[in-house]
């Protein structure tokens, strides 16, 4: 039964509503006579706090708050891939069908209920399905296996009936125990609460991202985390909307956390229209966006990191690698301060709540390659890329600092090179990854031992470079050998050709790992002539001449099929031009 | 309306701008409240209801508010605009009322100040090219039709210059009608309002606009309503009658001291620099409100202006623009020093929607590579300039030489461009002649043939 209190305060998101018997902790409410929804945070003295999903001008004192009972939940099922929810799930598309603008007190379900699924059922009389179990299947667009599990909140049971393939809608029953419940195509799920799995399975995996910069130096495992701090403008954005096209993973979850309207439109219109490299389908059949923009309700983007964490744990479930990105965490933590301060609690650091590090560490955990239930446990897993806002682009602010402690890769962009525009401006000195040595041995599985040995040239002519530069500021040019000059040219060709890549250029934007070490052994190969050439005692102005950068950005553009050919001739040719050039005895 | 009026005379206290009454009876939050005194009428909004006692904010400003003999009419409603096509032309002050007195001639209806979020789903990328005629602009940082392009100026550069000249020379090629104007002047001095004023009536700009201003000596609480009337009025000419908008909004900084100085009165919590740590939402409550949407013909294009306290453009307000804009044009004090207008940095500025606003069929193909290479060789002069302080004139290398000579030439010429209104291609012809400093290896940028042609070109000259 329901119970109905009433509003007694109103501050913004937070309205607080006398009741005079006992309601549940985070439980939902229905607000005011536009019935908004909201969530209890807080019970004292006769009084609940709810934070409202919606926008509460015009709310007044005495109007009714019905409290449901419940907690807020999502429903899962077919037909979430390829949709857009805002924070609580509602779908943006049907919303629309009401205005351009999103008004207040619409309640919409997540899923289109009248739709058709193609069911196949997979089990049979007579067996027993224990939670995670498959009861059938049925494709979610052209190429997602969509698969029907007991929910890991069900009871076992023994099929009584189950139906034949065929037709299906969302709510009717595709299974019926003996026990006499049925199961459905989908089922509600409490967003806050993690879905349970078997077992953690090692991060020695790697999600491929088809960027020169990450997968080469700062790879990030299947089932890690990955934080990407930078001040505005440095390429946060571009760069989780590059690894959701081009990542290896089947399924994407991507929350716009409190950022911008334009950048879910981008999506929606670009995604749709790109195709999956690995797999050959539009991208947005493998995508779920979840848009709660900057300019809507602060309550509901708290809560749609848990939205998008349930969907991305729902397909985990069905043995699918997921990648979950938010576009801001940053965003997420400020409604958090803001509704905190909204309820007079005592600040911790920069006004964040207390708890902030806490409910950071719950949503991390949430992550990771795992074996599902049931006794076919299948591995899936979830690998999350966070975006954080630090303001005025310092690192040393409690959000990043929190995400830093939680995730395994980190990729600090940096202000001086988004503005030099070297793009990705990922910084090579700051960033780091830790999963270095669990992926070794799949890069070498993948790429051969030659692999880690190119990586080190890369890494080492960069840290030569920092060297050589400090000596510059300290004694000049004049201290400087022929070969550290040419060092100097080959770590500038690095940065240009390898370590900076165009997100916008059709060709460039995804690089496979096949590309990514035929550029290295070219680098390498160049390398080592030219310095054989330095050693008979040519000098750097002989050659600087040669149009050495526009000849391998040349090749860096040209498609993986041609590359062998091209880089073999391209190196013939540059050797040619520098063997031409003769020794000048001093 | 004035069924619901009920008045309430208890005012328990007056701290800064707000105004705090108890006894009231089903407060509404966000509604708008009559405050009768002894000398007068003011206006405010209730800002927090907490039982029977509610705090509001008073638009006037409370200086010389009585405590006592002073009751609040709830208005029982929210805070909205009337408007109607014939708003075109009117100055109104920061509260939207005309400031000559004539009340509008034909109010089609009222809308809430608020506004609501546009959603995601119906908006449609800004892709249209808007030809600012400024070249920092046009060739580097492009400007679409929809984008919301900060200005970052410091105390005393030239900002209101430069978007005064934007507004007068801003089009959409191949579009016959002009952008409407929304002027939202914030907390700006008289002469600055003046200035653009005239300008605007110069230009023809004044009969195509709705001005509001809400000066320096006005109300600073006025100024949390004014951007807010100005984008309700801009939403009505956009997306219902179809017409291409272009707000300029001036200055946010002041907006936002606005904004910190009810979050103190309130005793918030404060965040950085004393702004209230909900600041972030607040400003994205209005830049947010930019676009272009789904089957609608009309858009909104936003130029804030935003000062930064002692250049710093980490400052909290310049910091949480950045983070919602979509770019920012930058104006450098060493440049204008140097006698340089517009003296746009184009390092640390952005648009990031340039890219859907160029190339083939919306401008010329080679405008990113273009945009590119003069930031590869521009970036390149500007580090070698400080090179040359540690290892001299003799230290740098001949080629070295020539960056620095693109980096002057850059600045006084292709920057330099004064008053003067260049199309896209006098701003490629500038382009081109800054680069004929360096030697073409140097414009790996470029597509090769262009260079080739371009410099054949050269030769016959
Ligand atoms: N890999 C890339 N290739 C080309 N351009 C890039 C790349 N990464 C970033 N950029 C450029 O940088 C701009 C800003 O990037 P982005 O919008 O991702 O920044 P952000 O860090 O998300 O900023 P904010 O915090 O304000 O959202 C882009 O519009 C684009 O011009
Ligand atoms: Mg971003």
């Amino acid at each position: 039964m329901n119970k109905t209190g009433s509003v007694i305060g109103i501050s913004g998101p937070v309205v607080r509503a006398a009741i005079n018997f006992p309601v549940r902790m985070f439980e939902i409410v229905h607000a005011g006579r536009e019935s908004l929804l909201g969530e209890v945070i807080r019970i004292r003295s006769g009084a609940a706090d709810i934070q409202v999903y919606e926008e509460t001008s015009g709310m007044r004192v005495g109007e009714p708050v019905v409290f449901s009972g419940e907690l807020l939940s999502v429903e899962l099922g077919p037909g979430l891939l390829g949709s857009v929810l805002d924070g609580i799930g509602r779908p943006l598309a049907r919303l629309r069908e009401e205005g351009i603008y999103i008004g207040r007190g619409a309640n919409i379900g997540t899923l289109d209920e009248s739709r058709e699924w193609n069911f196949s059922p997979q089990a049979g009389l007579g067996d027993t399905i224990r939670p995670g179990e498959t009861l059938g299947t049925l494709p979610e667009g052209t190429r997602i296996l969509h698969k029907v599990l007991l929910p890991p909140n069900s009871l076992p049971g023994r099929i009584d009936w189950i139906a034949p393939p065929g037709e299906m809608k969302l709510r009717e029953p595709v299974c019926r125990f003996e026990d006499g419940r049925e199961i459905t195509l989908s089922h509600r799920w409490e967003v806050r609460r993690s879905r349970p799995f078997a077992s953690r399975l090692p991060f020695n995996r790697p999600l491929m991202t088809g960027q020169r910069i990450l997968d080469t130096l700062f790879p990030m495992a299947l089932g890690g985390a990955a934080v990407i701090p930078g001040g505005f403008g440095t390429g946060k954005t571009v760069t989780q909307q590059s690894l959701a096209k081009w990542c290896n993973a089947d399924v994407i979850v991507y929350i716009g956390c409190g950022e911008r309207g334009n950048e879910m439109t981008e999506v929606l219109e670009e995604f749709p229209t790109l195709m999956d490299p690995y797999h050959n389908i539009p991208l947005m059949e493998r995508m779920v966006l979840v848009a709660n923009t900057s300019n809507m309700p602060v309550a509901a983007r708290e809560a749609s990191i848990y939205l998008g964490m349930t969907i991305a744990e729902f397909y985990r479930d069905m043995g699918y690698a997921v990648a979950i990105m938010a576009d801001s965490t940053s965003r997420w933590a400020e409604a958090l301060r803001e509704i905190g301060g909204r309820l007079e609690e005592m600040p911790g650091e920069e006004g964040y709540p207390a708890y902030l590090g806490t409910r950071l560490a719950q949503y991390y955990e949430r992550a990771g390659r795992i074996t599902t239930l049931g006794k076919a446990g299948q591995e899936g897993s979830i690998s999350v890329i966070n975006a954080v806002s630090p303001p005025g682009g310092d690192f040393s602010e409690p959000v990043t600092q929190s995400s830093l402690r939680l995730s395994g890769t980190f990729w600090a962009l940096d202000k001086s090179l988004a503005q030099q525009r070297h793009f990705p401006a990922i910084n090579w000195q700051n960033s780091y990854t830790l999963y270095d040595e669990s992926l070794a041995g799949m890069f070498a599985e993948k790429l051969g031992e030659e692999w880690s040995r190119l990586r080190l040239f890369l890494s080492e002519t960069l840290s030569q470079e920092k060297s050589l530069l400090e000596l510059v500021q300290l004694v000049g040019r004049d201290g400087l050998s022929e070969q550290d000059k040419w060092t100097l040219n080959l770590s500038e060709l690095f940065r240009v050709v390898y370590l900076q890549q165009n997100a916008f250029d059709n060709i460039d934007a995804f690089c496979s790992l096949a590309k990514m070490k035929g550029l290295l052994e070219t680098l390498r190969a160049l390398d080592v002539f030219v310095s054989e050439r330095l050693k008979e005692g040519l000098i750097f102005e002989q050659f600087s001449e040669i149009p050495l950068r526009a000849g391998l950005l040349r090749l860096r553009g040209t498609p993986d099929t041609d590359f062998p050919e091209f880089a073999a001739r391209w190196l013939d040719e540059t050797k040619e031009s520098l063997d031409r050039i003769e020794v000048v005895v001093r | 309306m004035n069924l619901y009026r009920e008045g309430y005379g208890s005012v328990k206290g007056i701290v800064g701008p707000l105004l705090l009454v108890s006894g009231v009876r089903e407060a509404g939050f966000g509604e708008r409240v009559l405050i009768e005194t002894p000398d007068g009428l003011r206006t405010g909004q209730v800002l927090q209801v907490d039982g029977d006692l509610c705090a509001i904010q008073v638009f006037e400003g409370t200086m010389g508010l009585h405590s006592g003999g002073t009751t609040v009419w709830l208005e029982r409603d929210i805070v909205r605009i009337p408007v109607g096509i014939s708003l075109l032309g009117r100055v109104l002050d920061g509260r939207g009322r005309p400031v000559d007195g004539t009340p509008l001639a034909f109010v089609e209806k009222t809308i809430p100040v608020n506004g609501l979020p546009l959603n995601p789903v119906a908006r449609t990328s800004p892709n249209a090219f808007v030809e600012t005629g400024i070249s920092t602009i046009d060739l580097m940082n492009t400007l679409v039709r929809g984008q919301k392009l900060p200005i970052f100026s410091g105390a005393g550069l030239p900002a209101n210059r430069l978007a005064a000249q934007i507004v007068r020379q801003a089009s959409v090629p191949g579009k016959e009608t002009s952008f409407v104007v929304v002027f939202a002047a914030i907390g700006i001095t008289a002469r600055e309002a003046g200035y653009f004023l005239d300008d605007f009536e110069k230009t023809g700009a004044l009969n195509n606009g709705v001005f509001f201003i809400n000066l320096a000596s006005d109300s600073a609480v006025e100024r949390l309503l004014t951007p807010r009337m100005a984008l309700s009025v801009a939403e009505y000419f956009a997306f219902e009658k179809g017409y291409d908008v272009l707000v300029v909004m001036t200055d946010m900084l002041h907006y936002c001291e606005a904004l910190r100085e009810i979050s103190a009165a309130r005793e918030e919590v404060p965040g950085r620099r004393g702004f209230p740590g909900y600041m972030y939402s607040d400003l994205a409550s209005l830049y947010e409100r930019a676009g272009c949407v789904h089957g609608c013909a009309g858009s909104i294009t936003q130029i804030p202006i935003i000062t930064m306290p002692d250049d710093d453009m980490t400052h909290p307000v310049v910091d949480l623009s950045g983070y919602i804009t979509e770019g920012q044009i930058v104006l450098d004090r060493n440049l204008h020093d140097r006698g340089i207008y517009p003296p746009v940095n184009v390092l640390p500025s952005l648009s990031r929607l340039m890219n859907k606003g160029i190339g083939k069929g919306r401008t010329v193909p080679e405008h990113r590579a273009m945009a590119d290479q003069l930031y590869a060789a521009y970036a390149r002069a500007r580090e070698l300039e400080r090179l040359k302080l540690i290892v001299g004139e003799e230290g740098l290398s001949p080629l070295e030489h020539r960056y620095i000579r693109f980096g002057s030439a850059f600045e006084r010429q292709f920057v330099n461009q004064g008053e003067s209104r260049r199309d896209l291609l006098a701003s490629l012809e500038e382009s081109w002649k800054s680069l004929a400093v360096l030697p073409v290896s140097e414009l790996y940028r470029l597509p090769d043939d262009l260079v080739s042609s371009r410099m054949a070109r050269g030769k016959d000259d």
